[in-house]
């Protein structure tokens, strides 16, 4: 899932200074489930922000409304007809769905509540951790289902590198180093001798490096 | 063929070298670095100069190269892959070997978040082994990295770095092979202080041969005082400074901690001598260059081949 983090309030505040009417977008996917964007999080939001708006003697005209999605059209267009009464959309989503929500309905100004973060997972309640970088060329059948692409602070290919201690990265200490996982995985298999083989260098055209990317299957577009 | 330089002349000769870092300023001033140079001359065989180490902006490892090297010394250049793509990487080496900069090491690099601009992209494109791979097959197949042709092969001496105190110690002279089987000619170490892991490691290395490839230099770094050697081994990514010598150095009194790092230095010295593989030493006298000279005498390595 992408997984994001809420705005400090006070930014968010700023940003929506100069709009008295805000519909507040929440979307049902990712947000949700990473428990920054879902329902819940879009109504606690908006009555944040009709506190501080009476508190400082304001009306505060805050609509809320969630969508399955904010990145797929099926649930984009559904808010046709429905933004005339708002001068902007506070998303909940990830960049994809502030996004999407903009380019649908140009003529609204769609400001981001959230920071998006990362294409992680739960690890566990609370707790959610970057597991993909999106590389295009995916290599876990090689590194044993552990990514050095995302998970190495420095990519690095054939790790790792010299700041590698007691199972822990040089950067911070609660980061795993993602080689150290690699090599444990290779004993545990009994294929510790493949260690020694040399990785080349990568071809990031797959990933962002190409430029932004599309995907298209031709038998499905209309 | 491009003549060898004097690192590599030392080495192939079989003499114990002597190499010293020799870190470049926070500034454009060429004075800094010359006076390091004429500090270490005459008692090294080649000059390392660090590519913004600890990820703190310095004067550039290639502008500080040439200084050292119309100076008459030997310059190693450091490269890490933290900064630079492989198309400036490969043009770096082409620019190395056109000002006759003969010697590269090849690193990682410390990330970014421990130096002064911790908001900077880093890059990454290729890692170190891949580094020496690239260089080798520049300099012996003439060839870029994309597979295209070189118009004048870059005649260097290949170096890369291993760090035997780093986790999984089981790995830390399989990876060293690795950059050996990658092109790696000469290596110099993370700082030893734990001579007894060191010796442990040498010994894994000698098991598998990795001696009689390359060139090993042990690194060794003189201690200023209990504070310097606590600080290396709480902040400092990969180092392993035992308790024994913290607590040796603040055993004596503060004027004489300056002696004490000097005698643990040469007793370093004395013991990697020893150890069978053990090709010469590197000393990392961090913003302590003018101690480099005592330290060569006293460990009797002058004169200089």
């Amino acid at each position: 899932m992408i997984v994001a983090d809420r705005k400090p309030f006070d930014e968010i505040m700023n940003m929506i200074a100069p709009y008295r009417r805000i519909l507040l977008l929440g979307c049902n996917e990712c947000v949700t489930v990473c428990a920054v964007g879902g329902t819940k999080e879009t109504a606690l939001l908006a009555l944040q922000i009709r506190i501080k708006r009476q508190a400082e003697g304001h009306t505060a005209d805050i609509g809320e409304k969630t969508l399955e999605r904010q990145c797929d059209p099926e649930f984009a267009d559904t808010l046709a007809g429905s933004l005339e009464d708002y001068d902007a959309v506070l998303s909940l989503a990830c960049g994809c769905g502030v996004q999407f929500i903009s380019e649908t309905f140009p003529g609204v100004p769609v400001l981001p509540a959230v920071n998006t973060r990362f294409m992680g997972v739960t690890e566990k309640a609370g707790v959610w951790a970057e597991r993909c970088q999106g590389c295009g060329d995916c290599i876990l059948d090689r590194t044993r289902g552990i990514c050095p692409v995302a998970r190495c602070a420095k990519s690095i290919m054939n790790g790792p590198c010299g700041g590698s201690h007691g199972g822990v990265c040089e950067v911070n200490d609660s980061l795993p180093c993602a080689w150290q996982l690699i090599i444990d995985r290779l004993k545990a298999r009994g294929e510790f001798d493949t260690y020694n083989e040399i990785e080349k260098p990568r071809d990031w055209s797959t990933s962002r490096d190409g430029g932004p990317r599309k995907r298209t299957r031709e038998d499905m577009t209309l | 063929m491009t003549p060898a330089g004097n690192l590599e002349r030392v080495l192939t000769r079989g003499h114990f070298a002597v190499t010293a870092e020799c870190g470049p300023p926070r500034g454009a001033d060429p004075d800094a670095i010359r006076r390091k140079g004429d500090l270490l001359k005459g008692h090294v065989d080649a000059a390392n100069v660090t590519d913004n180490q600890t990820a703190v902006v310095r004067m550039s490892s290639m502008a500080s190269c040439l200084i050292l090297k119309d100076m008459g010394l030997d310059p190693v250049l450091q490269m890490t892959v933290r900064d630079r793509n492989r198309i400036a990487l490969q043009s770096d080496v082409l620019g190395a070997s056109a000002l006759g900069i003969r010697n590269i090491l090849c690193l990682t690099g410390d990330h970014q978040s421990f130096g002064d601009h911790p908001g900077a992209k880093n890059v990454h494109d290729i890692d170190s082994v891949q580094l020496i791979d690239t260089l080798r097959t520049m300099r012996d197949e003439g060839k870029f990295l994309s597979g295209q042709e070189i118009k004048g092969r870059p005649g260097i001496f290949i170096g890369c770095v291993e760090n035997p105190f780093a986790d999984p110690f089981e790995i830390r002279a399989l990876r060293l092979a690795k950059k050996v089987r990658a092109g790696a000619q000469f290596v110099q170490t993370q700082c030893v202080f734990n001579i007894e892991k060191f010796t442990r490691w040498m010994e894994m290395v000698r098991d598998i041969g990795t001696h009689e490839k390359a060139y090993i230099l042990a690194g060794v770094t003189p201690m200023k005082s209990p504070g310097m050697a606590r600080y290396m081994k709480n902040s400092v990514p990969g180092m392993d400074v035992p308790d024994h010598l913290i607590e040796r150095m603040g055993s004596v009194p503060k004027e004489k901690y300056r002696d004490e790092g000097i005698a643990i230095c040469l007793e370093t010295i004395d013991a990697v001598r020893n150890i069978e593989g053990i090709a010469g030493i590197h000393i990392m006298a961090i913003e302590w260059e003018d101690i480099v000279p005592e330290i060569v005498k006293q460990a009797d390595l002058i004169p200089r081949p």
